[in-house]
């Protein structure tokens, strides 16, 4: 973990109330996907934990939609203004476990940290494929992205207005050898019923500081008490406890 | 002799800055940020005799200046603290740490601290009688004096360390309690444990926090804490440990001046990790500023 100064270099819209921020300093201490950054922001006491999107030499790239006061203020800064930031926090997926054939699968804000893993995975020369769920077509957001990477895209949406009507679940393909997910958790758990293969789910939870002191965020899994933000986010499918 | 340097129940503190049980786990995440031998001393994570999870989540909710959380004394219960959590602290930690000790009943919390006392990594006991996060145990011996003296007065019995008791601020006279366990043997008072507080969340219209209430701390409540201190300085012999809402240089001299020998921090690290060690590294410029030479000079400054 380092905590820096960061500076923003864009900040602008992918839909109506989702946004991409570019954020300059050092990142260093940001080692894998599937990791996130802490945000301070003047007159708010906790931290804004937001997974990473994309890294690169002397930036950090996030997306965030706006659902609270937090993210509101976020979306109305300017390139230029610094904020205070955490980064290289959480465990990250762990490549390695995907032999060829990795299946990627992301609903709404959830889909943002499987850019830089597919991007990861791609470079590994492994097979990427990803299914992007959302609610309907004006809060898709992405796609491109993934598609210039060359991973093999599919959408859903829950009302049939764009790509594959339905869930992320009813367009798996076949063949992969393990999954990758991150989502709300209805989406979690359906993912975890329907594949076969072993797999790592991205989880989300209230935090206090993000970085494994102040046991906010805790879970029981089947191998133990884990922390959220330092044990996690990611867990691996073979040790995940559903508590109802 | 340093002019930070304070005395806490016989022990020499480089400075009075030490973490708050709770947000400083047992050390060693916060090492791997910086020197922890800076700190005057931290206490560590309230431990008890079993292992416990805690509360179900979300534990956590946010408020102006400040946070609830609802933890519930998550711990791995007191033989793992010393079979795998003190050793690792060991590695980077070569002061005396001050052992925070929960408890259910009266011999859990004498099991825990005997334990513990045979720990020579162990400086002090902090007592905490003042949990709000706990059903039947905790706070229930911290609200009334006489259930107060009985637990002080057991584990002061049980170990040879000193004992400093923990007092909530959920009471209706913190002077009472203070005096209580004065009278029932305690080597010093820590406070102000977390406030009782609530938050609701207007999409789902149920409270923020699966527990519904939490202990509410940040700058929010330093001026509570603030008169606590002052109050119960006034009316006890024993050294008085402030807390609550403490997040600057300033904010600590402030409570020496209303009469505590040593000052904790607990919010501040979890929102600024290098907090403590930013507030002791300011500390000579802020006595500088306001004319103090040594920090001794101004405990108990306010009449």
């Amino acid at each position: 973990m380092k905590q820096g100064i960061f500076k923003i270099a864009e900040n602008s819209a992918l839909t109506s109330n989702v946004f991409k921020m570019r954020l300059s300093g050092d990142v260093s201490d940001i080692t894998a996907s599937g990791q996130f950054i802490n945000i301070k922001l003047d007159g708010l006491y906790l931290r804004r934990p937001i997974s990473v999107f994309d890294r690169d030499a002397d930036s950090v790239t996030i997306i965030y939609k706006v659902v609270g006061r937090g993210t509101e203020q976020m979306a109305k800064m300017q390139v230029g203004e610094t904020l205070d930031v955490l980064t290289g926090l959480g465990n990250g997926y762990d490549t390695s476990l995907c032999k060829e054939h990795a299946v990627l699968l992301g609903g709404g804000v959830g889909v943002p940290p499987l850019y830089m893993l597919a991007k990861t995975l791609i470079a590994e020369g492994k097979k990427v494929s990803v299914v992007l769920g959302f609610n309907t077509k004006d809060e898709v957001f992405c796609e491109e992205d993934f598609k210039n990477l060359g991973a093999d895209v599919k959408v859903t949406t829950v009302d049939g207005s764009y790509g594959i009507k339905g869930f992320v679940t009813d367009a798996l393909p076949v063949n992969y050898d393990h999954f990758f997910t991150c989502g709300p958790e209805p989406m979690l758990k359906a993912v975890y019923k329907a594949t076969n293969t072993s797999g790592q789910m991205s989880f989300e939870e209230r935090m206090g500081c993000g970085f494994g002191a102040c046991m906010g965020c805790s879970c029981k899994t089947l191998t133990g008490y884990k922390r959220i933000c330092k044990d996690g986010p990611v867990m691996l499918k073979e040790e995940i406890l559903w508590e109802d | 002799m340093g002019r930070l340097n304070v005395n806490l129940c016989g022990i020499e503190l480089d400075n009075p800055v030490i973490p708050a049980s709770g947000t400083f786990g047992y050390g060693y995440e916060y090492a791997e940020l910086y020197d922890i031998n800076v700190l005057g001393t931290f206490s560590f994570k309230g431990t008890t005799k079993e292992p416990r999870f805690g509360n179900p989540t979300p534990r956590i909710a946010e408020c102006y200046s400040g946070m609830i959380n609802a933890v519930g004394l998550q711990n791995p219960g007191v033989e793992k603290v010393i079979a795998e959590e003190l050793p690792k602290l060991k590695e980077c930690f070569n002061k005396k740490v001050m052992a925070n000790v929960g408890g259910f009943s009266v011999d859990e919390y004498v099991y825990t601290a005997k334990k513990l006392d045979e720990q020579e990594q162990v400086g002090w006991f902090e007592v905490n009688i003042s949990c709000p996060n706990v059903h039947g145990g905790g706070i229930a011996f911290g609200t009334c004096p006489d259930n107060a003296a009985l637990i002080t007065k057991a584990v002061k019995e049980a170990v040879k360390k000193p004992v400093i008791v923990k007092l909530s601020p959920n009471v209706t006279d913190i002077v009472a309690i203070a005096k209580a366990v004065e009278e029932a043997g305690a080597d010093a008072v820590s406070l102000i444990n977390t406030m009782l507080g609530m938050r609701i969340d207007l999409r789902t219209k149920k409270p923020v926090i699966a527990n519904k209430m939490g202990g509410f701390s940040g700058p929010a409540i330093f001026p509570v804490a603030l008169r606590m201190v002052y109050q119960v300085s006034n009316a006890v012999s024993i050294p008085v440990i402030g807390m609550g809402g403490v997040s600057t240089a300033e904010d600590v001299i402030e409570m020496m001046l209303a009469g505590a020998t040593a000052v904790q921090v607990g919010a501040a690290n979890l929102i600024d990790p290098y907090a403590c060690k930013e507030i002791i590294e300011k500390l000579p410029q802020v006595m500088d500023k306001y004319n103090i030479n040594n920090l001794n000079e101004i405990i108990g400054g306010v009449k």
